[in-house]
């Protein structure tokens, strides 16, 4: 009797606390969430995640402070002015890599986020590949919601399938097949250029094909030069794809152009992995996907992230809205609308579709390479000057005038090209 | 009449916060932004060791700015032309006592009344060569009707063309303020000029020729500044209508501003193109500004 009794008190004490802790998760007061996910599949995504903080903290308002934009064009010049002017967004996107180390970490813009990612385990659920981006002397700066894949070859199935084509392997088997199908009157590669950063991404995978994973990570370090004749190789080779793209790309951003694959008018495109979250969006599910042509075996990835800036509002609620990104539950929720795979690697890989588990599977076998247009292999200041040469290209296309340029811009990023 | 003591000190007094302000505000921050063109500043964190001209010689070696910079001038030229060319047609022919005049008026001024995103997201659409598989669309597709296929271009599409599109919106949306201020001007001339010209033999045409339009010139000269400083800062009908174009193609010196400024962190950068566009008003604005005031004396 007397053990029942004290095993009661202790059932009891157990109630009391847990109540305890159910009021003391009752936090009130606002959270203002800054990003530029605004399309389809990634809307959706940030709202899956808002959903679970209210139902965990019904009383804080959230604040969806989003800058329309593919790639964060417009969000990121909003977010410099209000971080230089002492306002900073209580959490915002970054792309992990160099763009949050060296935008924001090396210049003392963030607080370090070392003991949530102790307390939380994530050390141990993510792999060192996104633990090793998101790190600076020894801290953690942002907790990765998502992995996107860059090198993927999107293609139009039905298209395909009536003229008896598989995914091309190489850019040989390429031509080959985009000759075919503009014989027939089809778009071979539908590109939309108006933001300025699409053909960006495109030719970065086609240096990954024709510089392999080690030598285009040597672009970024310097083992590689830009003079080198594969880097001229890549030119041409990106060249000649864009001699097969719909006139009218400058009108259109990724999304608009990507219509004509939904509408079976143009058949292939390159493109990151939300496009399968755009796709998923407008109900079209008979897409193709394959790794960009020479570059099966290497992942060339970038990571989308939230951190907490110094001096924010309203930093406990934050910190709660990053342990729900860094969750479980919030990675599956997330990730499963906007196309991507989750950072952790412990989640229910049944939820996901056949694309995002094909992701996965190679995620965890290939080589992996940082993305240079969303901001993980390089600064701001290189991206953007790159970024730039490369739309030039598109209209002017010179190899020589521009491999002369790209060898110029990395001079002035602090790379050495002697 | 002389002011007491009292009055100039209250007279002083009453315009001394806005002097304060725009002394601050307008030109604390010219001058502020003179001096970061003149630093190292490419960082989010401000470096302001001092490197002379050399922000302003990399930016005419930058091939990106020799484009938006050949680019603003064709864009100016262009619109400066036209906009006042069809401004003082419209305004003459109103001037004929046309019936309904005050609808047409309305109708010539009523762009004006739209936002410049507005206009360049109407426009993108409308300028939309379209493809080989979509057809015509668009202004295109009107020309395709009318059996003037052979006027079809692609617009801000075709590199060739590139910003000389950009000037169609522009023009549509600014003529008709041109033909406001001319109006006014002809409105203001003293009928018995023109009559008495018409006494003596002149026929329309010359009156129009030696009498309304040198007396039109202070108009002219007022329209021309308005629409140059607009032209020069051209930046939010750009950013709706092309964005930089194919190969910067529709690129203009503010839109470089933006992009080197806020997404490359060249902020010294920036400035100094910010700089350049302010000298570029200001030879335009000064010696009509001077010329103003000493009219006023």
């Amino acid at each position: 009797m007397k053990r029942f009794k004290g095993l009661l008190l202790v059932l009891s004490a157990l109630l009391v606390l847990s109540l305890g802790t159910v009021v003391f998760a009752q936090e009130k007061g606002k959270i203002e969430i800054f990003s530029w996910w605004t399309a389809g599949g990634e809307a959706e995504g940030l709202q899956a995640l808002f959903d679970i903080y209210s139902k965990l903290y019904p009383d804080v308002e959230i604040i969806n402070a989003t800058v329309a934009g593919g790639a964060g064009a417009n969000a990121k010049a909003v977010l410099k002015t209000r971080m230089l002017g002492g306002d900073p967004p209580d959490t915002f996107q970054v792309h992990a890599g160099k763009e949050l180390i060296d935008t924001w970490v090396k210049t003392g813009f963030m607080e370090p986020l070392t003991e949530l990612f102790q307390s939380e385990g994530w050390i141990d659920v993510m792999p060192s590949g996104i633990l090793d981006i998101v790190s600076y002397e020894g801290d953690y700066w942002s907790v990765p919601v998502n992995i996107h894949r860059a090198n993927v070859l999107w293609y139009n199935k039905q298209i395909f399938a009536d003229n008896g084509l598989t995914a091309p392997q190489t850019f040989d088997e390429f031509f080959e097949i985009a000759d075919k199908l503009q014989g027939q009157g089809i778009i071979p590669f539908v590109i939309g250029t108006k933001d300025g950063w699409e053909a960006g991404h495109i030719f970065e995978t086609v240096l990954i094909a024709k510089l392999g994973a080690e030598g285009y990570n040597g672009l970024w370090t310097g083992a590689t030069k830009w003079s080198d004749p594969k880097v001229t190789e890549a030119l041409e080779t990106f060249k000649k794809i864009m001699t097969y793209i719909n006139p009218d790309h400058s009108a259109f951003t990724w999304d608009e152009a990507y219509e004509y694959i939904i509408d079976g008018k143009g058949a292939m495109s390159i493109m990151g992995d939300w496009v399968a979250g755009y796709f998923f969006s407008k109900e079209y599910t008979d897409f193709g996907w394959a790794p960009v042509p020479e570059t099966a075996g290497v992942f060339d990835a970038l990571s989308d992230s939230f951190g907490l800036p110094k001096g924010c509002q309203n930093r406990d609620n934050v910190i709660n809205f990053l342990k729900v990104l860094g969750s479980k539950e919030g990675q599956e929720a997330f990730n499963l609308k906007k196309g991507s795979i989750p950072a952790r690697t412990d989640i229910n890989k049944d939820l996901f579709g056949d694309y995002q588990k094909s992701v996965m599977a190679d995620w965890e076998k290939d080589v992996i390479v940082p993305s240079v247009m969303h901001g993980a292999a390089a600064a701001e200041g290189w991206v953007t000057e790159y970024k730039d040469v490369i739309a030039l290209f598109v209209a002017r296309p010179d190899v020589e005038v521009t491999q002369k340029a790209l060898v110029q811009v990395a001079e002035r990023a602090g790379i050495p090209q002697q | 009449m002389k002011k007491t003591r009292e009055e100039k000190i209250l007279t002083f007094l009453f315009i001394l916060p806005s002097v304060i302000l725009i002394a601050v505000f307008v030109y604390g921050f010219i001058a502020w932004t003179g001096w970061v063109s003149l630093t190292n500043w490419k960082d989010v964190i401000p470096d302001f060791t001092f490197v002379g001209f050399k922000n302003y010689i990399d930016l005419f070696n930058n091939l990106r700015f020799q484009i938006s910079f050949k680019n603003i001038l064709v864009f100016t030229a262009l619109f400066l032309v036209a906009s006042i060319a069809i401004g003082l047609l419209l305004a003459i022919l109103l001037d004929r006592k046309v019936r309904f005049e005050n609808v047409f008026r309305s109708i010539y001024l009523f762009p004006m009344a739209i936002s410049f995103i507005v206009t360049g997201v109407v426009w993108r659409w409308m300028l939309n060569p379209g493809t080989t598989i979509t057809g015509s669309l668009g202004i295109n597709m009107l020309l395709d009707k009318i059996g003037l296929g052979f006027l079809k271009s692609g617009w801000y599409t075709d590199p060739n063309v590139g910003i000389k599109a950009v000037v169609i919106p522009a023009v549509w949306q600014m003529s008709g303020y041109v033909v406001a201020m001319y109006l006014a001007g002809i409105r203001g001339i003293p009928q018995e000029l023109s009559e008495a010209a018409q006494v003596d033999g002149a026929s329309n045409w010359q009156v129009y020729r030696y009498i309304i339009l040198p007396l039109l010139q202070p108009i002219t000269l007022g329209a021309v500044i308005i629409l140059t400083h607009i032209s020069l800062k051209i930046f939010d009908l750009v950013v709706a209508m092309t964005g930089a174009g194919a190969g910067f193609s529709c690129d203009v010196p503010a839109l470089f501003m933006y992009d080197t400024t806020f997404r490359g962190n060249f902020f010294a950068q920036g400035a100094a193109i910010a700089t350049i566009l302010l000298i570029f008003v200001a030879i335009l604005i000064i010696p009509y500004l001077w010329s103003g005031l000493r009219g006023g004396n």
